[in-house]
């Protein structure tokens, strides 16, 4: 099997990380070889798999060592859970650097070291929640990845920024191979959320893939920096990674995406009554002039 | 080949247009033009100060290069730290010529390059850190130093270093001026703006924090600061001679052998005195509105020049100082005369293109014309136009403004007008040598100079004289390509 290349993006605290190491953990159960990128500077994209507080990360091993040059494969990369291959890029503190070449920096040195092996069946990359510049963009650019999934819920601004991830997906597909695989609904129990998805992702030219619905033994088997599917096999939240794993092995259906307009999505935001009618002659009055 | 007429030149911009495609065509248009001195403003004319276009050979810099390059780079006892990866700073290490006195190394440190030299993980985790121990290792290995500038290279504008806090923390521990400027090389359309950046930079962290400090200054009525003389080659030495000589006290130079003491001085002077106007307009601008000093702009290049210039300066002064000018024309006035006796038959009528920076392409025009020499075309590379305004007086009617000039307009150009000499930079002068036409690099003066003031007009008549009297011109023929009649009058010779 050849390898495969997936990129997980989302609005920020949407549960990326949760759902990418749960999803990793069904992968590696059925056999696998899976491999966890982290791209974000907070580094929380392997703890579940490694139980550790938080990865040694690229960029903080090259900054000690004074260059990625300096490092080798296997200073970088860890092996948890299932025998999944984890690694962190890593980048600065909040407010300093620049996090985007942090990625582009940690994503060559992989390439260069050779740590995307013949073994692997399955890399995925978890990204930072809001693609703010070009180097969050990295892991979709030519020979990555090139199936992106889209973490997002019910509520109205994960909708748009799920919108506004397609429309960074157009620009690489025209481009290069990439293609937007599906929606992953991490549910927030809004109401009737799955038939919002399913329309939302309908507009845009893809599928709802699946519905993870809400279960505090994530947050349980999280505590204990762990994935439900080891921290509890036989829990039925489990069984629900187990067919989002399922499904992405064999998903076939990749989509150059159709972001909608603005308008569209409020039309449909209305229907489902998470938006109300504008009422145009308020706007720009204060509570005096009215 | 005698000049063109108003026509001839007009069909000769449309003839170079005319390989354009519409839209280069229509934009390069704008910024070629026919001299008119009737005139007033230059906008009916000219276009500049606008994004070059992609494709075109141009030879603008950037604003790293205005800032630290032209004005901050030639204050003597100050460190100017290039502030990002290692090559902005040592490509252009020491390569402006601003000549200064002083003990290399120990207490000035003008050739020296200075550097943060970035790498990858600078980048990713901020360079804070890495700038403010570089200022602790300059204050341990080079006490001597008066103050230290901090010139962003691109990369800091794109990760947000914030430098401001580190020259803040950094002036408090070690008591001296550390000023942080913003002159990223993708600001801007050239290094124009680094000269405004690198001004502004010099206003809020040097001059007007100096001028509220209690200093000991022992004022006189002659007090002139020279602004906007980088002293290539020795110039702004020749220049403070004469001022000196009729009588005034230069108190500053800005910044060619300058100090950072003659800088915070600078809002105690009298009048200011603007060779480059370009560069350093707006820091005079500045002293004018906030402490009332007038400023004047001069010219020390050729004896014409050089007595007006002089006659303007005394004029904002007593007798005194009027009597001085004269003195000091009447001084050099031997030499001067014999200078002229001596190469004006040997450069008379030759013709000249110029095509330069802030503000040789308006300012040595005079000293050609002392020599019996005419400008038909000159241009900037980076100029405004209020800089076009006062070339149009300079140039004659019909002659040829070309603003931002691409590498292909130039050579048309030059083949079409057959100047006799073209003074520009480093970047043109090989194409034209192997063109067969005399060139002089007018902005580092070629290695020579110095060429402001009287002593400067020597060596510019005898750098002119032999480029383009060089024996070596006749040569670039190859024999057997000489003409015939040369043949028959070697044949009937033997």
């Amino acid at each position: 099997m050849a390898l495969r290349q997936c990129a997980i993006y989302g609005k920020g605290g949407i549960g990326k990380s949760t759902t990418t190491q749960n999803l990793v953990a069904a992968i590696a159960e059925q056999g696998k070889k899976v491999m966890i990128v982290g791209c974000d500077p907070k580094a929380d994209s392997t703890r579940l798999i490694l139980h550790s507080k938080a990865q040694t990360t690229i960029m903080s091993l090259a900054a000690e060592a004074g260059s990625v040059e300096d490092l080798e494969l296997e200073d970088v990369l860890k092996a948890g859970y299932g025998d999944v291959k984890c690694v962190e890029s890593g980048g600065p503190e909040p407010g300093v650097g620049c996090a985007g070449r942090g990625v582009i920096t940690a994503i060559n040195f992989l390439e260069e070291e050779g740590a995307y092996d013949e073994e692997l069946d399955f890399v995925f990359y978890d990204v930072l929640g809001d693609v703010v510049c070009g180097g969050f963009a990295m892991p979709i650019r030519e020979n990555k990845a090139q199936e992106i999934y889209i973490v997002c819920s019910g509520e109205m601004m994960a909708m748009y920024a799920a919108n506004n991830i397609a429309k960074g997906i157009v620009k690489y597909a025209t481009s290069g191979s990439v293609r937007l695989a599906g929606l992953i609904c991490n549910s927030r129990n809004t109401a009737r959320e799955d038939e919002l998805i399913m329309q939302l992702a309908e507009k845009m030219n893809t599928t709802m893939i699946h519905f993870v619905p809400r279960d505090n033994i994530v947050q349980r088997a999280e505590i204990r920096r762990m994935t439900v599917i080891e921290y509890d096999g036989t829990a039925k939240q489990a069984n629900e990674y187990r067919a989002l794993a399922t499904k992405i092995i064999n998903n076939t259906d990749l989509r150059i995406p159709t972001p909608i307009t603005m308008d569209e999505l409020e039309d449909l935001l209305m229907e489902f009554g998470l938006m109300d009618e504008e009422d145009e002659s308020i706007v720009g009055k204060t509570a005096a002039a009215e | 080949m005698s000049a063109l007429t108003k026509e001839e030149t007009e069909a000769l911009i449309q003839e170079v247009l005319e390989v354009y495609p519409e839209k280069a065509k229509k934009d390069r248009a704008k910024h070629l033009a026919v001299n008119d001195q009737s005139l007033e403003k230059s906008n009916k004319c000219i276009t500049s100060n606008r994004k070059s276009l992609p494709g075109v050979m141009t030879i603008r810099g950037c604003a790293y290069a205005g800032s630290k390059g032209v004005v901050w780079g030639p204050i003597k006892d100050m460190i100017h730290i290039s502030h990002g990866p290692v090559g902005c700073g040592q490509y252009s290490r020491a390569g402006r010529r601003n000549y200064y006195v002083g003990t290399t190394g120990i207490n000035t440190f003008g050739t020296m390059n200075f550097t943060s030299d970035f790498q990858e993980k600078d980048i990713v985790f901020g360079g804070d850190k890495k700038l403010a121990k570089l200022i602790d290792e300059i204050e341990v290995l080079f006490p001597l130093n008066k103050g230290i500038s901090i010139q962003s290279e691109c990369p800091i504008g794109l990760i947000g270093d914030d430098i401001e806090a580190v020259a803040k923390q950094k002036k408090k521990e070690h008591g001296k001026t550390v000023v942080p400027v913003r002159c990223e090389g993708f600001r801007g359309v050239s290094q124009s703006l680094g000269h405004h950046i690198a001004n502004d930079a010099v206003r809020d962290w040097v001059l007007d924090p100096a001028a509220e400090k209690e200093t000991a200054y022992e004022a006189s009525p002659y007090d002139v600061a020279v602004i906007g003389d980088y002293n290539i080659g020795g110039d702004a030495w020749a220049s403070r001679t004469l001022l000196e000589d009729m009588g005034l006290n230069v108190v500053a130079q800005w910044s060619g052998d300058g100090t950072i003491a003659e800088i915070e001085n600078t809002s105690k002077v009298k009048l200011n005195l603007i060779h480059c106007y370009r560069s350093m307009n707006y820091i005079s601008r500045h002293m004018e509105e906030k402490y009332g000093i007038p400023w004047i702009e001069y010219n020390f290049f050729g004896p014409t020049k050089i007595a007006e210039s002089l006659r303007a300066i005394a004029a904002h002064f007593d007798d005194k100082i009027k009597e001085g000018a004269e003195r000091v024309i009447e001084k050099y006035k031997a030499e001067y005369d014999e200078v002229i006796a001596k190469y004006k038959p040997r450069l008379q009528g030759k013709r000249v293109m110029l095509y330069v920076g802030g503000l040789r392409p308006r300012h040595v025009i005079g000293a050609y014309e002392d020599l019996g020499m005419e400008v038909v075309g000159t241009g900037y590379e980076f100029g405004h136009n209020d800089d076009y305004d006062r070339t149009i007086k300079e140039m004659g009617n019909a002659t040829l403004l070309y603003d931002d000039v691409t590498g292909y307009e130039f050579e048309e150009f030059v083949k079409k007008v057959q100047p006799d000499l073209i003074g520009s930079g480093i970047k043109e002068k090989y194409i034209f040598q192997k063109m067969g036409v005399p060139f002089r690099q007018m902005h580092s003066w070629d290695y020579s100079g110095l060429y402001h003031g009287y002593d400067g007009f020597a060596i510019f008549a005898r750098d002119m004289d032999m480029t383009i009297n060089n024996p070596c011109w006749k040569s670039i023929k190859a024999p057997w390509k000489q003409e015939v009649a040369n043949d028959v009058a070697v044949a009937a010779s033997a």
